[in-house]
């Protein structure tokens, strides 16, 4: 007997089958990462395998040592620079079908970071999508999430606990631009922390609705930055802290850079500084604290608490898998709602970078 | 309450020293006195005495926002600071566009205090009225104020110095008028910030002066003749007031323990008029110090019956003079004050002087330092024969030189996430020792390690949990640290038997295996030496 409360998921091969529970699932856990049987292929593996179908080009889900790869058009620059020259990468438009094995594959928007998609796999009739990470918020450097009918859902769930909660990142562009001017008419510079790839490009793109100050970044800001302009992305105007020469104030600046860059030497040069953390993780203060910000602000590329509800809701899906970050009650919360939800096992990883 | 909540957010949005000085002396120029001594209350750490249990304020922000009991408990360890939790979650509330603005001198008076007596239906109605129409950020505070945990992050050494500066005052006087107990008012702040503040209250303690630790060796403090040196007592440090008949004994920590103490009480009352001493309250016993744990078995006690004062008899060991005829002292080098506090002492053996430890040069006081243990003293003070008697911690003219420490290597077995800072990291640890084939926790530990460490700790647990038990995990028994601590005494209550005083992490042993950790033999022995 299985325990009560035990997912319905997970009882399939106790309780007598109908036929179409026989089937296997689509998508398994395995050693590499989630695996599609039937399609010969993984998503975003942990491990280097024969065919990778990513999701976007962050270094958690973009591991070079594959054979092959298959991602979108539009995020196949960015994969390329995370995966070397030698990789051999195919792109699909979003929404374009590939037969790969027994299935066939297409990729929707995710609204995550530029060419971000979720993945949708079909085999004779059964439908699941892997969302990939995903957001529902309004980001100007991509194209916006599309949700996408499906019978089972593998939802992220790095947000997946009810404080989190965003602003619209208009009001958070707009703190930011307080934040500045306030360090300016001080004399001192402003060093905001964000992930080099997506969430500098979306402040420099939401700043560019309300200024159109020059803003200085770090050289690996900078890469990608190059990398949207060419993608078409508006964004306001960038300088290269190191092209700056020697001796140079950057009172009044605002600075980009990586949360890496956070305590090393190369933060010297801007003399008396603030520093700010673009970040979902801001929403609780003991997390900013901790890492010693002066200012949080709260601007994800992550979908938060009622964005992942209503995304679940939206696929239809009557089968929902959670993994990453709060997996557990978000799972355990579906499940008292009526779906069938649980939590997907995967590796440890430590709090997700957004 | 809007200018509180800025205030809190201008300390809060700054790690550096000044601009938290300057966002308190603005405060304390701009707001009307009868709010600016609210805002003192709670910056000096003062706490309200909970106007309702958490268990309603839960209750209630469950039943608007739907979140189940389980839900609630999982946010709570991912945050770990139940007002901020309240604030987040009813972050979903519509609000009004123009919250309500009343000045936090009405919010404490006219709304929070009354609260306490108002039957729980009307407490939920009107709390919940609040949450409804308040910005987040006051809903925070509010929830801080009503569960009596509104602490804000500065420390009183900061607010003494802006308060110094919007005063044009030496930082010791307004330490000073500071001091003991005082009730947040107009009257108050305005007595505060009046340039004689005369009006001493008779209670009034001074601020004590601390030692700091000696990093340093004792031989670059110069010549042993400069110093005073006295056995570091290990007991409740304390001040003893005897004013106009009337006798007051304050801890360190503020606290009034006058009554905790008769025998003190009584002793003093032959002290003479306007006396106040700084010392040691410490269980003694024919001229001997007691183990602390006698002191601390009678702190925990509720009735102060004649058998547990037989059990643990309190003597207050003299350190020094700090007013005398109701004059204050504090500006005579110690060798003057010491002078004095003999002469007025020489009648009075209930009032023991802690002596001074004579030896020929640091060496001979070094080896001597040695007995420490045996006569349950922690090592020793050190305090220059010239110094003034200075406010808080002040580096250079007394320092504490203290016995080492012991010592033992322990497996890490349990960990818990920290509350606030460390709220979302593990760092409150179980440790363990062998008896036999099974690690037996003896001690938790949460201070000791670097930032860095708590970091490289933090991915080390969560990639090595056994089991989960709510917010704690077990963990793989694989990493050794080497414990500090000063003390260890018998305790039913512990599984081992045994607890540690003041255990913290020396190092992280990563070169040991958990086959090297100590054994519970090894403690019980140093258990049985000590007492």
């Amino acid at each position: 007997m299985v325990p009560p409360g035990t997912p319905r998921y997970l009882k399939r091969t106790v309780d007598a089958p109908t036929p179409s529970q026989v089937r296997r699932p689509l998508v398994t856990v395995t050693p590499q990462g989630l695996f599609c049987e039937p399609g010969g292929f993984h998503i975003d593996p942990w491990r280097p395998v024969e065919r990778a179908v990513i999701t976007h080009a962050h270094a958690d889900h973009a591991r070079p040592g594959s054979q092959r790869y298959l991602g979108t058009r539009t995020g196949e620059a960015l994969l390329r620079r995370r995966l070397g020259a030698d990789a051999v990468i195919d792109s699909l438009e979003q929404g374009e079908r590939r037969t790969l094995g027994d299935v066939t594959v297409s990729l929707h928007p995710a609204g995550h970071v530029l060419g971000s998609a979720q993945v949708r796999i079909e085999h004779r009739g059964e439908v699941w999508v892997v969302s990939g990470d995903y957001k529902r918020a309004p980001d100007p450097t991509c194209a916006p999430f599309e949700p996408v009918r499906c019978h089972t859902f593998i939802t992220e769930a790095t947000f997946g606990l009810p404080i989190y909660r965003w602003e619209a990142p208009r009001a958070v562009a707009e703190d930011l631009v307080r934040w500045w001017d306030a360090n300016r008419a001080r004399g001192r510079s402003a060093v905001l922390f964000c992930y080099a790839l997506g969430k500098a490009q979306r402040v420099l793109a939401e700043l560019a609705r309300l200024t159109d100050r020059t803003v200085f970044v770090h050289g690996a800001v900078h890469a990608l930055v190059e990398v949207y302009r060419d993608a078409g992305v508006a964004m306001l105007p960038t300088r290269l802290v190191s092209d700056v020469e020697k001796g140079t104030s950057f009172a009044g600046a605002l600075v980009l850079a990586p949360p890496s860059a956070g305590g090393s030497t190369w933060m010297r040069r801007f003399g008396e500084a603030e520093t700010g953390f673009a970040s979902g993780w801001m929403r609780v203060r003991g997390n900013r604290r901790r890492r010693g910000f002066d200012r949080g602000f709260v601007l994800s590329d992550h979908a938060d608490w009622a964005d992942l509800l209503r995304t679940v809701e939206e696929t239809g899906a009557e089968q929902v898998l959670t993994t990453h970050g709060h997996a557990e009650p978000l799972a355990r919360y579906l499940r008292e709602r009526g779906l069938d939800a649980a939590p997907l096992a995967t590796p440890f990883e430590g709090e997700a970078e957004d | 309450m809007r200018r509180l909540a800025d205030l809190y957010d201008a300390l809060d949005q700054t790690t550096s020293t000044n601009a938290k000085v300057e966002a308190l002396t603005r405060y304390f120029q701009q707001a009307p006195p009868e709010d600016a001594a609210w805002a003192l209350y709670f910056l000096t750490g003062q706490k309200l005495k909970r106007l309702l249990t958490t268990k309603l304020l839960v209750g209630w922000t469950q039943e608007l926002t739907g979140i189940p009991d389980w839900l609630f408990a999982e946010v709570y360890a991912s945050v770990g600071d139940l007002a901020e939790v309240i604030a987040l979650l009813l972050d979903t509330l519509e609000r009004p566009s123009e919250p309500e603005e009343l000045p936090l001198s009405v919010w404490l008076e006219q709304r929070l205090l009354p609260l306490r007596t108002k039957p729980p239906t009307e407490q939920r109605e009107q709390v919940v009225s609040w949450w409804r129409a308040m910005p987040r950020r006051e809903v925070f505070l509010l929830d801080k104020m009503l569960t009596g945990e509104l602490r804000v992050g500065v420390s009183s050494t900061l607010v003494v110095r802006a308060l110094a500066k919007v005063l044009e005052l030496p930082a010791s006087d307004v330490a000073h008028r500071l001091m003991g107990t005082w009730t947040p008012s107009r009257a108050f702040f305005e007595r505060l910030v009046s340039k004689d503040g005369a009006d001493v209250d008779r209670s009034r303690p001074y601020p004590f002066y601390l030692a700091s630790p000696l990093e340093q060796p004792p031989a670059s403090l110069g010549a042993p003749r400069d110093w005073l040196v006295e056995w570091k007592w290990d007991g409740i440090r304390g001040q003893l007031i005897h004013r106009q008949g009337d006798t007051f004994l304050w801890s360190r920590g503020e606290e009034l323990i006058t009554d905790r103490f008769p025998e003190i009480t009584a002793a003093a009352s032959t002290l003479p008029e306007g006396t106040v001493l700084d010392g040691e309250v410490l269980a003694y016993e024919d001229g001997k110090p007691l183990p602390f744990a006698r002191l601390q078995r009678r702190i925990g006690r509720q009735k102060l019956t004649p058998k547990v004062l037989a059990e643990a008899p309190a003597a207050f060991i003299v350190y020094d003079l700090l007013e005398l005829g109701g004059v204050d002292q504090r500006a005579l080098p110690l060798r003057e004050r010491r002078a004095k506090l003999e002469a007025l002492l020489e009648d009075h053996p209930r009032f023991p002087i802690s002596p001074a430890v004579e030896a020929a040069g640091w060496e001979a006081l070094a080896s001597t330092r040695d007995e420490s243990r045996e006569r349950n003293v922690e090592g020793f003070m050190l305090k220059r024969w010239d110094s003034t008697y200075q406010t808080g911690r002040k580096r250079g003219d007394w320092w504490k030189w203290k016995v080492d420490p012991f010592t033992v290597d322990a497996v890490l077995l349990y960990a818990q996430p920290g509350h606030g800072r460390r709220s979302s990291l593990y760092t409150d640890y179980t440790f363990a020792v062998w008896r036999g084939d099974d690690l037996l926790p003896v001690t938790k530990a949460y201070s000791g390690l670097t930032d860095e460490e708590i970091g490289r700790l933090d991915r080390w647990i969560r990639a090595h949990t056994r089991e989960k038990f709510g917010p704690v995990r077990s963990v793989e028994p694989e990493q050794v640290f080497e414990l500090h601590f000063e003390a260890i005494q018998p305790s039913p209550r512990h599984k081992s038997g045994l607890a540690l005083r003041f255990p913290r992490i020396a190092r992280w042993r990563t070169d040991k295996q958990p086959r090297d950790a100590d054994t519970l033999d090894s403690l019980e022995e140093l258990l049985h030496d000590s007492a």
